[in-house]
Parts: structure tokens; C-alpha cells; sequence
């Protein structure tokens, strides 16, 4: 055992919201496996409330947001590998 | 966080026919993401796919995807999609549509292609009703379900798909819900290296009809009750997957199997009683 | 036609005199016009076309299909003429009713390929295995909605072929469903049939587009007012839809849209009426009665025009081939000349009705109608004439 802490390497990703597109479903702020999403306050042109990165270091690029958006509204690129 | 890129699967999205038509929290919309992946990952020879719908909510598929894409009268997306594959074997056909359009009105054709072994790929996306008229009755609205037309809730009994298409003969059967994205996305990819009669059923939320009228919250409660209820049994018997209502989901790959296609069929027999004479069908010139 | 037309496949070609019934004719007629792909369902009088395609395409290089009802038969050759095949689908009065739906979309995906109803007694199922001349307004009509295709009645075996190929080709010059509407006693009569050889064969080719993909308009009117086609998997990426659509093929939900395509796909056979009539005149010019014809019924009426001019009558025979669009042209210049028109057909009146709007009351205009099961006494039509002309 020692002190000196473990390296884990985890990918990082970047969130990418057309806020516009939104319907406010929630799916990517449920689904978010890092829970980096929340619900804005703010209404988007259609009315809805759309996602924003409230803890975007820790998204980890796995893109489950893009996969549960049925409005093609979101979706993460890698943005490097972080110690 | 509004951003400048383009969305990773808009170069296969027809975007000058965005906004779709699908509700706030319908689930159409995730099978596509799946189904793009899917296509991404099989390296799929995208000319070559060509994607059948019938009418309905789901029936839209076929023009929002950037592909040789037909969409046709309701339930008759398997007999047009019969006709493209016998006609040109080297098309990958794909036949996306709703549970009314499939197994209602298309019913017939559905178990006829099935039996057959016509070479496509069908997914059914069941929400439970027919949305695009105004949430009626479907022949999976499960026992109890309100529908507008089963105003006092459903007393029929119902198809369950897998086992439809399994006793009809699909080569492959599978189910998963629009919570299971990643499954769904690996299922269609593989589903797309197959050849035969293969069929996903994909078990999707519609807040504003089924739910609606059920009392089940909105999209994201749907999600929730999917992800909560079900549970992957690979290899399932597919007479042991019936869905009742709010009940659990058996998902995973059902059935998995090689069986000559029609047209394997037929060459061969052609070829047996016609001999040298008969020259292998490749498709018409 | 005007247009570079191609000589037929001998592969297809049964050239050579032959002793054959109609319904064996029509599908020589359509292997020799290059069908390649039938989807149908067996239905009487009907079903010898499809066993005739079922024998031969083998050798042949194509495909055949016995589909699970005449609702699908009618979209699987949607499916192979979208693929790039020639297509036909064949049936009977109960199965025409169930292909109605598919009559309505050939016209608005504009799909060339032809339908085969070798009419029997109805309504109904009616007389399996008897004439009728009952489905020629559900031929125009019969699907919801305006739309205008053409319609074609022989009246012999040896029509049964040569007409088969003119279907195929007009199926393709129009870009539409072409109806070829047989009878019981034409499907079932056998006669001599003379198939030319091959290279005698004139053919109508798919007028396929030369644009790039991204730059193809699936429904951007050409020449005769049709679009150029493309075939599925060749990288167009294009969209087809039922719904009214634009000229990219997208839905478009409104009334000038439906005015724009409606409108052509009705004027692409009306406005192309003169250049659509196949009529054979038998002593029409100075009579002063004309009997008016299709199918089967033509050669009956021939003995009873016989009749009437063996007791000196001035009796002409105008035989239809092709009854939809109507020749209209060609009525309208005899009304004033003539005093009777006499129709017989095997129905309560339903060309006739058109007739009688065609001449518009400048002649008498009668009808000598049946309900099918037999051909007509010819003394009945002759009998019409004489009470025509009183």
C-alpha cells in the first residue's frame, strides 16, 4: 500500500447542445451515466427548456446523450485523455 | 452551451426536412440514432441500403433517413420491400415501421415474408397504438390498456411479435426497448450482417397518446419504467415473452438461426429440375 | 414514338406462329416487352398468365412470386420497377377491387408497370368463368382520388400479345400503371398468334436520369411531362412517397403543391389524349350509324355491323383498343355526321356513359348492355342499330 494516488486514465469529452432542436424530453439529463446535464432554466426558441453542461469536466465522451436524443439535438466529441 | 459542429449523424439525416414530426419525449427518434450507429458501425455500404416504411408515425422514418428511401401505402412496406430485394439481390433492405402498419393491416404480408425467408430486415417500432390517427387500438395494445377506440381499455388478446415472427420462421428475433441504446444499436448492426427474414421489435415510448390516456406520465417516466422492467434474457423462448400492461419486458436476442433464403430456395430448385440449363438468378439486368 | 426506341430480348421472344389463348398470349406479350418480374395471385380467368410466367422465366433470367393476396402482388412490382426491373402483376375482378389501393399509388410514384384484369361476371366473386366488361369505369376510377391512366382492351389473342407490348411501352413513355383489361372469352379463346422476331420488336426504353446524385429531382417533369427515373442502389439517395410531394419528393402538405402535382399527373394523359388513340374504323366515313367497341365485344359487333349492311344499312364500326383516355377527338368529329351511335359492352352502361357525353346530343346514343356471363346475340346489337336509325 501507498499513498501516492492511483493514475486512472478516463476519457473527456466535450457536450455539444443545438439548444434550438430541444424538446425538453430529458432523456440525455436522466440517462447521463456522469449526471453532467441539467435541465436550463432558460427557454429555447420552441419553448422548451433545454440541456446544459452543468458539470462538463466530467463528462467522459460516452455519448449516451446523442444516443437517447430523438431530436438530434446532442452528442459529445473526445477531447483528449486526462490523467 | 449552443454549438457550431454538425450533429455526428446529420450526413445521414435528410436535415432540410427537420424539425420531424415526433412529439417531445416519442421514442422514434432514439431508434434512429441506433439505427445510424448501427449503420456506422457495420460500415454499411450506404447505396446500397434502401429503407422501406409503411404509414404511421414511424412509416416517416423512411424520409428523414439520407438513403434510397420509399415510403408507401399502410402495412404493404414488406410486399414493396419483397419486390426491391428479388429484383436487385445486392440491396440491403430494410423495412422500418410501427406495430399497427406491421402486424394490423400488414399482418398478413409480415407473416408471409417470414415464412418465405425473404431477405430484409424489419423493425418494428411498437409504441402499443396507432399514433399518427390519434392513439387507437393496436393488436399489441396490451389487456386493460385505454385506447381511443377501447375507451373502457383493451379485452383482446394480444400478438407478441417475437413469437410471431419466430414461429412464422425469421431467421433472427430480437427485442429491446428504446432505453437499451446500446444493445439496440449492436443488435442492429449484427442484425445487418445476417441474411434472411430477420426482425427487431423495439418496445417505444408515445407520451402523448398511450401514455397519456393510460395515465403513464410522459416520455421520461416510460424510459424509466423500461429501464426498471426489464430484464436480457438471451435465447429466451420467444412463447415465454408475451408483454401484459406495465408488466416485465423480457429483452436480447430471441433467435438466431441460418436458413436458405427464398431466393437461395429457388435457384436451387430451379437448378435441380432445370440443370445446366438453369442459370443462377442474380437479379434483372 | 418519337424517342430512341431498343429491340426486344430474344431470351423473351417466342417468335414463331403459335396456337395460344389470350391469357398464354398477354404473357408472351409481356416477356417479349422484357417483364421480368411478376408477383400475383392465382384468380380465374386469370391464372394461365401467371403459370404461362411461372414455365418459362426460369430460363428466362427473372423472377416470379405467387404473393399471399392481390394487395401485395400490386406493390411487389412497385418494389422490382423501383429496383429497375419490368414489372406486372395480373388478376381478376375480386383481386382488381383489392389492387385499387396500388392503382392510386402507381399513379402518384409515377411507376411504370402494368396490370392484367381478365374481367369476369360480377360484382362480386360473380361468374368466375364467365365474361364481363363490368371493371372498365373501376379501371378509370376505381382508386380515391384524381389521377388519369391509360387503359387498354384487346380483343383476340393476337391483341392480347401485340397489346401487351404497346402496355409496356406506354408504361414507360407516361410513367404509369397501364391497365390491360382482358375478358374471360379473350383470356380463354385460342387462336393463332404470330411473335415477330426479336429485332422487329420496337421497345419503349426506362427513361433513366443522367444527373448526378444530389442534383436528381425524382419527380421533375420531362419530356411528355414525365420525370426521369433512377433505380434503387445506385447512390441517388432518393425519396419516394405516397403523400403529395414536390419535385425533390418530400411531403408537402398543402393546396398549391396538390395543384402543381395532381394536375400534372392528370394533364400527362388528358392533354396527351390525341397521341393516345388506337382505334380500327371499319366503314365509318358516310355511315349513318357507328357502332363504338372494346374488347371482346368488338367481334361480335362485327357480325351484327355484317347483318345490318347485308340489308343495306350505312352501318360503321368504330373498335376502341385503347378505352381510357377515351377518343374522344375522333367521337366528336362523326357526331355531327352521323345520326346513331350504338354501344354494346357487357355492363349496365359504363363507356357508354362517356359516349354519351362525348357527343353531347348531337346523335342518339344507345346502349345494348348485359350484365356478362356470354357474349351478345348479335341480333340484339343489330337490332339497336335498326331501332337507331327509325
Amino acid at each position: 500500500m501507498t499513498d501516492k494516488p492511483v493514475s486512472v486514465k478516463r476519457a473527456r469529452g466535450k457536450v455539444h447542445i443545438l439548444d434550438d432542436r430541444c424538446k425538453g424530453c430529458a432523456f440525455c439529463v436522466e440517462f447521463c451515466p456522469v449526471k453532467a446535464l441539467a435541465l436550463s432554466l432558460e427557454f429555447n426558441k420552441k419553448g422548451y427548456h433545454p440541456p446544459q453542461a452543468v458539470k462538463p469536466d466530467a463528462c467522459t465522451n460516452c455519448n449516451l446523450c446523442f444516443m437517447y436524443c430523438p431530436e438530434f439535438a446532442i452528442w459529445s466529441t473526445k477531447i483528449g485523455d486526462k490523467e | 452551451m449552443t454549438t457550431t459542429q454538425a450533429h455526428p449523424i446529420e450526413y445521414l439525416l435528410r436535415m432540410d426536412r427537420m424539425p420531424h414530426i415526433w412529439c417531445p419525449g416519442c421514442g422514434i427518434g432514439v431508434t434512429v440514432n441506433c439505427f445510424a450507429r448501427a449503420l456506422q458501425d457495420s460500415k454499411a455500404d450506404l447505396d446500397k441500403t434502401v429503407i422501406v416504411s409503411g404509414i404511421g408515425c414511424t412509416g416517416r422514418v423512411a424520409g428523414y433517413l439520407k438513403l434510397d428511401s420509399f415510403h408507401t401505402t399502410h402495412g404493404r412496406a414488406i410486399p414493396f420491400a419483397t419486390g426491391l430485394k428479388l429484383a436487385n439481390p445486392e440491396l440491403n433492405v430494410v423495412v422500418y415501421s410501427g406495430d399497427g402498419d406491421l402486424t394490423a393491416i400488414g399482418g398478413n404480408h409480415f407473416i408471409h415474408a417470414a415464412r418465405r425467408n425473404i431477405d430484409m430486415l424489419v423493425i418494428c417500432v411498437n409504441n402499443f397504438t396507432y399514433g399518427m390517427t390519434g392513439g387507437q387500438l393496436t393488436p399489441t395494445t396490451p389487456y386493460s390498456a385505454v385506447a381511443s377506440t377501447a375507451p373502457y381499455g383493451s379485452f383482446e388478446k394480444t400478438f407478441s411479435l417475437p413469437f410471431l415472427a419466430d414461429s412464422c420462421g425469421a431467421v433472427y428475433v430480437a427485442r429491446w426497448t428504446t432505453f437499451h441504446v446500446r444493445q439496440l444499436a449492436r443488435c442492429m448492426a449484427e442484425a445487418f450482417t445476417k441474411r434472411g427474414f430477420r426482425f427487431i421489435e423495439i418496445i417505444s415510448p408515445c407520451p402523448t397518446l398511450y401514455q397519456r390516456r393510460n395515465k403513464l406520465g410522459d416520455g421520461l417516466s416510460f424510459m424509466k419504467y423500461l429501464k426498471e422492467s426489464s430484464e436480457c434474457k438471451d435465447g429466451a423462448d420467444t412463447r415465454a415473452v408475451a408483454l401484459d400492461f406495465q408488466g416485465k419486458i423480457i429483452v436480447g436476442k430471441f433467435v438466431d438461426r441460418d436458413q436458405p433464403t427464398w431466393l437461395d430456395d429457388m435457384n436451387r430448385r430451379y437448378r435441380e429440375k432445370l440443370g445446366d440449363k438453369y442459370e443462377e438468378y442474380k437479379g434483372i439486368k | 414514338m418519337a424517342d430512341a426506341l431498343i429491340t426486344a430480348d430474344p431470351k423473351g421472344t417466342l417468335t414463331g406462329a403459335h396456337y395460344l389463348d389470350g391469357d398464354h398470349a398477354c404473357c408472351e406479350g409481356a416477356l417479349a416487352a422484357g417483364c421480368r418480374f411478376v408477383a400475383g395471385y392465382p384468380i380465374t380467368p386469370s391464372t394461365e398468365v401467371i403459370e404461362r410466367f411461372a414455365a418459362r422465366i426460369p430460363l428466362i433470367g427473372g423472377v416470379f412470386i405467387q404473393m399471399e393476396d392481390e394487395l401485395a402482388s400490386s406493390i411487389a412490382i412497385y418494389g422490382a420497377v423501383w429496383a429497375g426491373a419490368k414489372a406486372m402483376t395480373v388478376t381478376s375482378g375480386p383481386g382488381f377491387s383489392l389492387m385499387m389501393e396500388h392503382l392510386g399509388l402507381g399513379a402518384m410514384l409515377e411507376t411504370p408497370c402494368v396490370f392484367v384484369n381478365v374481367q369476369r361476371g360480377g360484382p362480386s366473386t360473380g361468374l368466375p368463368t364467365m365474361p364481363g366488361q363490368a371493371d372498365m369505369m373501376q379501371a378509370r376510377w376505381g382508386s380515391h382520388g384524381d389521377y388519369e391512366l391509360i387503359t387498354i382492351s384487346p380483343s383476340s389473342p393476337q391483341e392480347s400479345f401485340d397489346f401487351a407490348i404497346e402496355a409496356f411501352n406506354l408504361s414507360e413513355k407516361y410513367r404509369l400503371p397501364v391497365i390491360l383489361m382482358l375478358d374471360e372469352c379473350v383470356g380463354h379463346m385460342t387462336e393463332k398468334v404470330n411473335i415477330p422476331p426479336a429485332d422487329e420488336i420496337k421497345l419503349y426504353p426506362r427513361r433513366y436520369t443522367a444527373c448526378k446524385p444530389g442534383e436528381y429531382l425524382p419527380f421533375k417533369p420531362g419530356p411528355d411531362m414525365a420525370p426521369e427515373m433512377a433505380r434503387a442502389g445506385q447512390g441517388y439517395r432518393f425519396h419516394i412517397t405516397g403523400l403529395t410531394h414536390d419535385e425533390k419528393g418530400y411531403p408537402v402538405m398543402n393546396h398549391a403543391a396538390q395543384e402543381r402535382l395532381v394536375r400534372r399527373l392528370v394533364d400527362k394523359v388528358r392533354k396527351r389524349a390525341d397521341d393516345l388513340v388506337r382505334v380500327v374504323e371499319d366503314g365509318v366515313e358516310g355511315a349513318e350509324c357507328v357502332v363504338v367497341s372494346y374488347g371482346i365485344t368488338s367481334r361480335v359487333a362485327s357480325l351484327a355491323v355484317q347483318l345490318a349492311r347485308d340489308e343495306g344499312l350505312k352501318v360503321g364500326h368504330l373498335m376502341c383498343k385503347i378505352v381510357w383516355p377515351f377518343p374522344a377527338g375522333k367521337i366528336r368529329a362523326l357526331s355531327g355526321k352521323v345520326k346513331s351511335f350504338v354501344m354494346p359492352e357487357m355492363n349496365y352502361g359504363q363507356v357508354v356513359l362517356e359516349l354519351e357525353r362525348v357527343v353531347c346530343g348531337r346523335a342518339k346514343v344507345a346502349l345494348v348492355g348485359h350484365g356478362g356471363g356470354t357474349v351478345h346475340d348479335p341480333r340484339e346489337i343489330l337490332k339497336a342499330i335498326k331501332e337507331s336509325l327509325l
